[in-house]
């Protein structure tokens, strides 16, 4: 469901129905999990693979994804480098978790920062192998800059540290990522209220992701709605072009009125 | 001057307000002034553990492979003081016991040894690793102290935690509780965790055992051996124990009372000194006081526990360590989490993570 038809969000080459990309971790069960997937209206949901039982077709965690409804955006989240985020990679292609992947070197566990170096070092060797790849990163115009030549199917700058909820502190950064960018900026980490994703959008973010604001809140289901009607606001705000912020009031024209007669 | 009771109210306001407690906040954190404010300071501790860890506990199973131990120490029932019959696993024991484990849900196992060289060497370690990493995504050992090339032999195996308690930071008394053997040598144990993370364990378990000491002063010093250790290792993930001393053969009976309340505040406290830090609880500690200490700030628990070797698989068995107090099957604290509002995670780690 679209406010502006036409305005699809659109990864490498196959449009997104949402701009909402949501989690699957910190839910309470994993039936809240799926309500709350259900009601966001996501379409790329993504999964961490150290939580996948990847020997294990029944796994309870992928049974409860609709894989005929929501792309799977397998994670290689608890990777410290690019090798072992590679492995992971490689391992869920091979379980038939597909290609698209979201790319996590994390290798400190307090903030769960992106190791940048590490990060651009898998991204080429999981291009290279045929993955579609959605980096999380830091917001760092210049990475992104260059993951983009690497062959990144998008670039994911935090908004603040994951789980933070503290919202999107790295406005200026992004902006500048997002004036270069030649594919889809997604604002991932540290959104914790809806106002926060609208923010991102407004400022011309193509999409967010967000599992933590969803996953912990009271009523799960109603915050994945508050999230995807915010998503839209903020998009549908940018679409409309919205006025400079300013910091006094301005008369008309204050400096050259005495021209006119 | 400001009366105690001031100070504590000025500081838990500091706290409350988003203030960053300290390892030195600690003292005050864990002592009675602060239990008019304890609800609130557990709501926040409540609220910063969900925000960080999710509404998840991981689970875990010690498999203890062998109760031999050259150590004396006197609250311990594998202390060679005792006389009972000591058994440690063979190959096929190991196996046996580790299939058992795994046919009731389990992901991650620790594995746990007595202090005996000649039985339980670094050859029978690395063999006891591979076999579990074979069938478990997550393999940690709890075993005596062994030098950076011995934890390199076992990560390379397929460890990648480790669980290793001072038991006491008061040198005094750990000369006194520790009688004989190897694990005397304060210095030798007190550095292993920065060992074990030069030598690239990935998750490394600390704790004092509750009980012996001065259980604030020696939580004062647990906090600034981690911190320490944090600043150096910043990509190991670091859990603390609360273990309290239970009833063991021949085991002393505690020196000093650790109440249900100072378990909780110190569950509490070090959970607003170390956000990001997992808490452990064992089944040390009986099944209703460990639902109403997860939402507290517990993220990893064991459960259906034997702390016998060959205890899963023959549901019999050689001396135990200690006495479990939480007697439920796995099956049983997985579907009580579920109802307090929290997801059991079996497997939360995977084998390709090294």
């Amino acid at each position: 469901m679209s406010v502006n038809p036409g305005d699809a969000l659109v990864i490498a080459g196959r449009p997104i129905r949402s701009r909402l990309l949501v989690g699957t971790g910190k839910f309470p069960s994993l039936g809240a999990m799926r309500a709350a997937i259900d009601a966001s209206g996501a379409e790329i949901v993504t999964v961490a693979l150290r939580r996948v039982d990847l020997d294990d077709p029944a796994d309870d965690l992928l049974e409860h994804l609709d894989r005929e409804r929501i792309l799977l955006l397998p994670n290689t989240s608890g990777a410290r480098d690019a090798d072992e985020a590679v492995r992971l990679a490689r391992l869920a292609r091979a379980a038939g978790l597909g290609t698209w992947l979201k790319l996590e070197v994390t290798p400190e566990p307090r903030w769960l920062l992106p190791d940048p170096v590490e990060t651009l070092r898998a991204a080429e060797i999981l291009v290279r192998e045929g993955f579609t790849v959605l980096p999380y990163m830091n917001a760092d115009p210049i990475l992104a800059r260059r993951l983009e030549e690497a062959g990144c199917a998008t670039v994911m700058p935090l908004g603040a540290p994951i789980g933070s909820n503290k919202g999107f502190r790295t406005r200026d950064a992004v902006r500048i990522i997002i004036e270069n960018a030649r594919v889809p900026v997604v604002v991932d980490a540290g959104l914790g209220l809806p106002s926060h994703a609208a923010d991102a959008l407004e400022s011309g973010a193509d999409a967010v992701l967000v599992n933590t604001a969803i996953a912990v809140a009271r009523d799960p289901v109603a915050m994945a709605q508050a999230f995807a009607g915010a998503v839209q606001a903020g998009r549908a705000a940018y679409l409309a072009g919205p006025g400079a912020e300013r910091d006094t009031a301005e008369a008309s024209s204050p400096l050259t009125g005495f021209l006119d007669p | 001057m400001t009366t105690p009771a001031a100070d504590a109210a000025a500081r838990v306001a500091y706290v409350l307000a988003g203030g960053e407690a300290q390892p030195a906040d600690l003292p005050w954190l864990l002592s009675p002034a602060v239990d008019p404010w304890l609800e609130p300071l557990a709501r926040l501790a409540h609220r910063r553990t969900v925000a960080h860890f999710g509404r998840t506990v991981q689970l875990y199973a010690p498999v203890y492979l062998s109760n031999a131990c050259l150590n004396r120490c006197l609250y311990c029932g594998f202390s060679a003081r005792n006389e009972a019959p000591r058994v440690t696993l063979d190959a096929a024991g190991i196996e046996a016991e580790l299939d058992a484990v795994r046919a009731t849900g389990f992901r991650h196992v620790l594995l746990v040894t007595g202090e005996a060289p000649d039985e339980v060497g670094l050859d029978y370690l690395e063999a006891a690793v591979r076999a579990a990493k074979r069938r478990f995504p997550s393999v940690s050992i709890e075993i005596y102290p062994l030098d950076e090339a011995g934890y390199r032999r076992l990560v390379a195996a397929g460890a990648e935690g480790l669980v290793l308690y001072q038991e006491t930071y008061d040198r005094a008394l750990y000369a006194k509780v520790h009688a004989g053997g190897p694990k005397a040598d304060y210095d030798a144990r007190l550095e292993a965790p920065e060992r074990a993370c030069r030598a690239g364990l990935r998750k490394v378990g600390l704790g004092t055992l509750l009980g012996l000491g001065d259980p604030v002063e020696d939580a004062v010093a647990l906090a600034g051996h981690l911190a320490r250790l944090r600043k150096a290792y910043w990509r190991t993930f670091f859990t603390l124990s609360v273990p309290r001393l239970r009833p063991a053969r021949g085991g002393m009976r505690p020196r000093v009372q650790v109440s249900d309340r100072l378990l909780a505040r110190m569950i509490v406290a070090y959970r607003l000194v170390f956000r990001d830090v997992g808490l452990v609880v064992s089944t040390r500690e009986p099944a209703a006081l460990r639902d109403r200490l997860v939402p507290l700030g517990v993220t990893q628990m064991s459960a259906g526990s034997r702390t016998e070797p060959g205890g899963y698989a023959t549901g019999e068995g050689a001396e135990r360590q200690f006495a479990v107090e939480d007697g439920r099957t796995p099956a049983e604290v997985a579907e009580r989490l579920a109802g307090l509002g929290y997801e059991p995670l079996w497997k939360d780690w995977d084998r390709n993570l090294g």
